[in-house]
């Protein structure tokens, strides 16, 4: 099976989809003459032209409700955000409109869209330029908000969210672009609301989801020399939100760590600790630990900034905490 | 402005018809809003009848699309949404355009091309503005209206819009409804400039200020506007236009002196065409009369459709959230 990135993941997928529907549009800043700020879509422009990939100013609240407007009319558009940070400036469209279209029409509109881009902390970008948008997003319903881990995930569940009739925030990583794995040549999808068990165990489970994946993998393997098996599982779509495969999960090992980069307050993570305190209460061993962004606004400084995130560190004390060790 | 002999009598009629009928409905709506039969906000038009009825007449909603803002009863009934629904949406009934989740601020018909009802001021413009993206990707022929008050052309959306639209040549009509008042503020305390027309000029776009107590004038208007769009130049239209009523019935609009409502009052767009259609031998009074018991009849029977409908099933309440 090749081995890509996950760019070059993401760009297939948005590659396949303008190749099968032509009502697949891709819009945002650079996305087109410059091949993309990240260079996510290298060569679409050249394939499909100017018409079905669009420059725009840097006008994110514009350019965003036009994508709607475009959706609510028939297109299918993709709009990238250079980040989600800048997303913010459109959040008023993404809510109010995108997500409300639907319910406040009686359910005439479909406003199949998908708003994708770079999400979550870099590297000495600051404040304004680092920070996990999730939880913004899931908080809203008649969104749909998915981030994967893998490449793999990345390509198939972007599938999906271009042929889904719900505006869809797919959100990747910021540094995770060059990260490499697995993808088949054959075509896939990959369902939403199916988290994925990235490894086995039977001591405790870390539920994650996005970038934190690799630090919660590294955790894992040094857990294993201490003799402690983790399960972890990558949620892949926050919502909708596999709550089945979450609550299997810990009822089986009785323990939890969720590891979100997120801020901590009123958080995916703090969701999930509610959902397993209230369904699995009977099961658990120990209360639920949360190991997310401190609470704080990003910082520029490199030993504050790494401080303030998720490491392998925080993760083994938390797992030792649910054991008890 | 034309000589009123260059018009087919059926137009001109029409015209007055659904002025009148704006008119009536929402008489009938804010009667009902005192019995506490409707609740939340409700912002009449009333005043402004000539604006969205000389606009829209322009239109066949089989390809051309019409995006409004929260004061959108006048559009949606210009756009030829069913009274009964759309009264019914005011009352919160199941049988509302909207199933009476909307309301006031959120009519809609995806059929009929009413694409809004939006609450937020501005919000639709880049909305409408994807309308035209559409439009243009698909090469239709159609063109877009959308509406906004003197209060929404200071958001960002506008100018962002106007760019957009300017930049990739789409066939987008924007339309502000300058009625004087952004809810409690004249506009010319908070605004930069007075003839919001000229704004047109920094996207290098056409922009024309119009009488909007005058349907005529501003059918012809629109009728232009729309040639330009479809032509790949989208164009700002100022309507100078005055509500009658408060933003919305909460409010006794106290900010404003009684000598200047008089003073458009005495404008009526819907009593000044009617004089120039008797004037002009095209109505009589008592056709005049004929036409407002009609209109009348339609308002009460919209009430009491609206009566009589059900209230949404409790199963409603986590419908239509997704596709």
């Amino acid at each position: 099976m090749p081995i890509i990135t996950m760019r070059e993941a993401i760009r297939q997928a948005m590659d396949e989809e303008m190749s099968r529907d032509e009502n697949v549009i891709l819009m945002g800043e650079e996305v087109a003459q410059y091949n993309g700020a990240y260079k996510v879509s290298q060569g679409l422009y050249d394939k499909y032209g100017e018409e079905r990939v669009i420059d725009t100013p840097i006008t994110e609240s514009g350019f965003a409700g036009v994508g709607i407007g475009a959706a609510m009319a028939g297109l299918r558009p993709i709009v990238e955000f250079m980040t989600f940070n800048f997303a913010l400036q459109a959040f008023d469209q993404i809510v109010n409109n995108a997500a409300k279209m639907r319910y406040m029409s009686g359910g005439q509109f479909k406003v199949p869209i998908v708003f994708r881009g770079p999400n979550g902390p870099a590297e000495y970008l600051a404040s304004q330029h680092s920070q996990a948008t999730q939880t913004f997003f899931a908080h809203v319903p008649g969104l749909k908000v998915v981030a994967p881990a893998t490449p793999y995930d990345a390509k198939g569940l972007l599938k999906t969210a271009i042929r889904d009739d719900n505006p869809v925030i797919f959100l990747e990583g910021e540094l995770m672009y060059s990260w490499e794995g697995e993808v088949p040549e054959e075509e896939y999808t990959i369902e939403f609301g199916k988290a994925d068990i990235k490894r086995e165990g039977k001591d405790v489970t870390i539920i994650t989801y996005s970038k934190p994946l690799k630090v919660v993998l590294e955790s894992a393997k040094e857990l294993e020399k201490d003799g402690i098996d983790v399960e972890v599982l990558d949620l892949r779509s926050i919502r909708p939100l596999d709550e089945e495969t979450i609550l299997n999960s810990v009822k089986k090992t009785n323990r939890c760590v969720i590891v979100d980069e997120s801020w901590p307050f009123v958080s995916v993570a703090s969701h999930i600790g509610w959902l397993i305190s209230n369904k699995t209460f009977d099961y658990l061993d120990a209360p639920v630990e949360l190991v997310t962004n401190e609470d704080v606004p990003m910082p520029y400084n490199h030993k504050l900034e790494l401080a303030a995130q998720p490491s392998v560190d925080k993760i083994i004390k938390a797992v030792k905490k649910v054991l008890y060790i | 402005m034309k000589d009123l002999k260059n018009y087919d009598t059926k137009l001109l009629k029409d015209l007055l018809f659904k002025m009148l009928l704006i008119r009536r409905f929402e008489e009938k709506a804010a009667q009902a809003y005192g019995l506490k039969k409707i609740g939340g906000f409700l912002h009449l038009y009333i005043g402004e009848e000539a604006v969205a009825v000389g606009s829209i007449s322009n239109l066949d909603m089989t390809k051309d699309y019409v995006a409004a803002a929260y004061r959108d009863h006048g559009h949606a009934l210009a756009t030829g949404l069913d009274p009964n629904s759309l009264m019914a949406e005011l009352y919160g009934k199941i049988t509302g355009c909207s199933k009476g989740k909307g309301g006031s601020m959120h009519f809609f018909d995806y059929k009929k091309h009413f694409f809004g009802g939006n609450g937020i001021v501005g919000a639709q413009i880049p909305v409408a503005t994807g309308i035209g993206l559409k439009i243009k990707y698909n090469k239709e022929d159609g063109v877009v209206l959308c509406y906004f008050g003197d209060g929404a052309i200071h958001q960002g959306a506008f100018h962002e819009s106007l760019n957009l639209a300017k930049i990739w040549n789409l066939p987008v009509v924007y339309i502000c409804e300058n009625n004087h008042y952004g809810m409690g503020t004249d506009y010319r305390r908070v605004s930069a400039i007075d003839d919001f027309s000229i704004m047109a000029d920094s996207y290098a776009m056409n922009g024309k200020q119009v009488n909007g107590m005058n349907v005529l004038e501003v059918y012809e208007a629109t009728k232009e506007a729309i040639e330009i769009a479809k032509n790949g130049t989208p164009v700002l239209l100022e309507a100078k236009t005055y509500r009658f009523k408060g933003h919305s019935m909460s409010d006794p609009a106290k900010y404003r002196t009684k000598e200047e409502l008089e003073k458009y009052k005495q404008k009526d767009p819907i009593i000044s065409f009617k004089e120039l259609l008797k004037e002009n031998n095209i109505i009589s009074e008592e056709d005049f009369l004929e036409m407002d018991k009609q209109c009348k009849k339609i308002a009460k029977d919209a009430a009491k459709f609206a009566e009589e409908s059900p209230e949404p099933d409790l199963d409603e309440l986590y419908t239509d959230i997704y596709a």
